[in-house]
């Protein structure tokens, strides 16, 4: 009991409940000064979300591929590496779980599917170790390339798709006869857009967990991201460390891509600009303080409040832009973590004397 | 349309897209050279683009004719610097990490600018259209061929920007002021040994960030796009950190890299006019900046060092 009490009186968990509630008493000032009703706005949100179990379903679909872009962004943080290029690997893993997926139609699906999935992790995986590669070979800052390669993986994956697979007539591909779509759950979930992504998503943060904090390499990786000197000087090769980090990485945000080719749209569209997976992928690993426990309960907040915000524009007619600034005060409140403590002082002081008594 | 011409225009595109690069990449090279990482540059020129787009415009409906980009420009600096404030705050003042409290630049530019253009026009989505700049050509060196038509017939945000190259590059490395800005960012605690106020530093190169990335934002409304949206900025603050990085900290290096990057986006716009450009798929002529940076790193330019205590916050009691 005692240590039960212990678990949930530490800042751990108390620094990030507070940031929470902090950045929406943040979207409910904006609120007010623009003339909204922020309970409104608030039930509104959560209504959609939690109101019909169709919504439930499709608000958990947004949650995957947060979940493992978060996942992937988080990992080369640990590893010591900011990975800008989430973005890019999703589109490439979505290319290739859209290439196998459609050129080997003819295999068994029990064969395709998990094909597909493969080469989109792999190929993801591919992509973010080219940055991996000229940072370890050439001293490139991994910043630089992972943008550039967001760039280059918008129009190669356009080009694929427009030449080798385009529907006549249309801006997206042929169908995809490989899914992962979780039938027996759509049904439940009246028709909402459930996949294996899902599953995959939690095998992925489990992955990240046994495999940083349980394994040499893991070891290994979280001292190249430490202090790359102190590791070189212990014998450890740091070079293959961050090649083996960004493949990591890039794997689970391929894997996301797979997800949403082969489970919600069935089809790859010809995208305009970046689709922007990475960027939330930073946000909810960010939130999530790194920690692949912390990115999933950071992507279910992160889908629920993105989800929700539609309903929040619909009904209390709230732009549902603001929810970004929910986020971004929840962010930064998690980041400055000063300012909740000195929120939460009067409160620390108080234990404090109940310890002295 | 003969070469020199053909030239000459070529030069002038390629300004026109490098000016806010250069702007936002000079603010990064302040923040960065006094040790306080900025990944929230694309925020900021959001911020400025927006502030530009909203103040130019109502100073337009004003009757200030000309003078209305300008009110634009200052309203951007100001929005700019305080956005960048919410930065310094977070990174220094509570010694957030650097990285997450530009993330958070990031996200509340694109949440509340767009909340609030949908606020102050009914709901739109963008900014009415106004008239921005007019290009302004220099009498007498206007007329030199190729460099008249290149670079002396431009917006004046683009002299402004060249102007700064080397106003900031003679601050940096030729005075008392820049000296301890970099002195900052290099090895704090020495720097408060000889008296030094690094967090006071800091808030100067963060809020000059803001500033100049602001700029930078309000040079896309006020020449290029005419009007802020939701794709106004996209990416070009990301961009300006790779010219940052590409030019190693450097104003002039920046720039280089910045009318590199812009060279690379007007040269997409030309070698589509010529006919043998119709064999090759458009996705690959539009891929030619970013391929071109990656071999250009990959071949020249190598290892680039950052500022010592970049990301650092600064803590009197760990000497």
């Amino acid at each position: 009991m005692n240590r039960l009490k212990k678990i949930f009186t530490t800042d751990s968990y108390i620094v990030p409940l507070v940031a929470i509630v902090m950045g929406f008493l943040v979207g409910a000032i904006v609120m007010l000064v623009g003339g909204y009703d922020p309970i409104v706005a608030y039930s509104a949100l959560f209504k959609r979300v939690f109101g019909s179990a169709y919504n439930f379903g499709e608000a958990v679909r947004e949650m995957t591929p947060l979940m493992l872009t978060g996942l992937a962004v988080a990992f080369a943080f640990r590893s010591g590496m900011f990975n800008i290029g989430a973005d890019g690997q999703v589109m490439i893993g979505m290319t290739a779980a859209t290439v196998i997926g459609i050129k080997f139609a003819a295999l068994p699906m029990f064969l395709l599917v998990p094909l597909s999935v493969i080469a989109a992790g792999l190929c993801g995986g591919l992509w973010a170790g080219i940055a991996g590669y000229l940072k370890a070979k050439r001293g490139i800052n991994e910043v630089i390339t992972t943008i550039m390669l967001n760039w280059i993986a918008l129009f190669l994956s356009n080009y694929i798709i427009r030449a080798f697979l385009l529907l006549p007539g249309q801006n997206r591909s042929e169908d995809i006869p490989a899914s992962m779509s979780m039938t027996f759950l759509n049904s439940i979930f009246d028709n909402a857009r459930l996949h294996w992504g899902t599953a995959i998503a939690l095998c992925a943060a489990a992955f990240f967990y046994v495999f940083l904090w349980k394994t040499k390499q893991g070891y290994e990786m979280r001292a190249v991201g430490l202090n790359p000197h102190a590791a070189e000087y212990a014998g450890m090769n740091v070079g293959r460390n961050i090649v083996k980090a960004m493949f990591i990485s890039g794997v689970f945000a391929g894997l996301a891509g797979a997800g949403e080719v082969l489970g919600v749209f069935h089809y790859q569209s010809i995208f305009a600009a970046s689709p922007g997976y990475g960027f939330d992928g930073i946000a909810v690993a960010l939130l999530g303080l790194t920690h692949p426990l912390g990115v999933i309960l950071a992507a279910i907040l992160y889908g629920t409040l993105t989800y929700g915000s539609a309903g929040m524009s619909f009904s209390a007619n709230v732009p549902p832009e603001l929810i970004r600034i929910v986020i971004g005060s929840i962010i930064f409140f998690i980041a400055a973590q000063g300012i909740v403590r000195w929120v939460l002082r009067p409160f620390y002081f108080k234990r404090k004397k109940e310890k002295v008594l | 349309m003969d070469t020199l011409t053909l030239l000459g225009q070529l030069l002038n595109t390629t300004l026109v897209f490098s000016t806010a690069l250069i702007f936002a990449s000079l603010g990064g090279i302040f923040s960065e050279r006094s040790g306080v990482v900025n990944i929230g540059l694309e925020g900021l020129m959001m911020f400025g683009a927006f502030a530009a787009a909203v103040g130019g415009y109502y100073a337009q409906d004003a009757g200030m004719g000309e003078w209305a980009p300008w009110v634009g420009v200052i309203c951007a600096m100001a929005v700019g610097v305080l956005g960048s404030l919410i930065h310094a705050v977070a990174a220094i003042t509570f010694k957030a990490d650097q990285t997450i409290s530009g993330t958070v630049i990031n996200f509340l530019a694109a949440g509340s600018t767009l909340y609030m253009v949908k606020l102050l026009f009914d709901g739109a989505g963008e900014t009415p259209l106004l008239d921005g700049f007019s290009k302004l050509a220099i009498p007498g060196l206007s007329k030199i061929p190729v460099i008249g038509e290149g670079i002396f017939n431009s917006y004046p945000t683009t002299y402004l920007a060249i102007v700064l190259v080397v106003v900031i590059y003679f601050v940096l490395f030729k005075t008392p002021f820049g000296l301890r800005l970099r002195a900052v960012g290099e090895h704090p605690s020495a720097a408060d040994t000889l008296g030094v106020k690094v967090n006071r530093m800091r808030y100067i190169g963060v809020m000059m960030s803001g500033l100049l990335a602001g700029i930078g934002g309000a040079t896309i409304t006020l020449t290029t796009t005419s009007t802020f949206a939701h794709n106004t900025i996209s990416g070009q603050g990301f961009i300006a950190i790779a010219a940052m990085i590409f030019g190693k900290w450097n104003p002039v290096g920046a720039f280089g890299a910045a009318v590199f990057f812009g060279f690379s986006q007007a040269i997409r716009n030309y070698v589509q006019m010529f006919e043998w450009s119709q064999n090759i798929p458009q996705e690959f002529i539009f891929m030619i900046p970013y391929v071109l940076t990656i071999i250009v790193l990959v071949s020249t330019v190598g290892r680039s060092a950052a500022p010592r205590a970049l990301g650092q916050p600064y803590d009197p009691g760990k000497r």
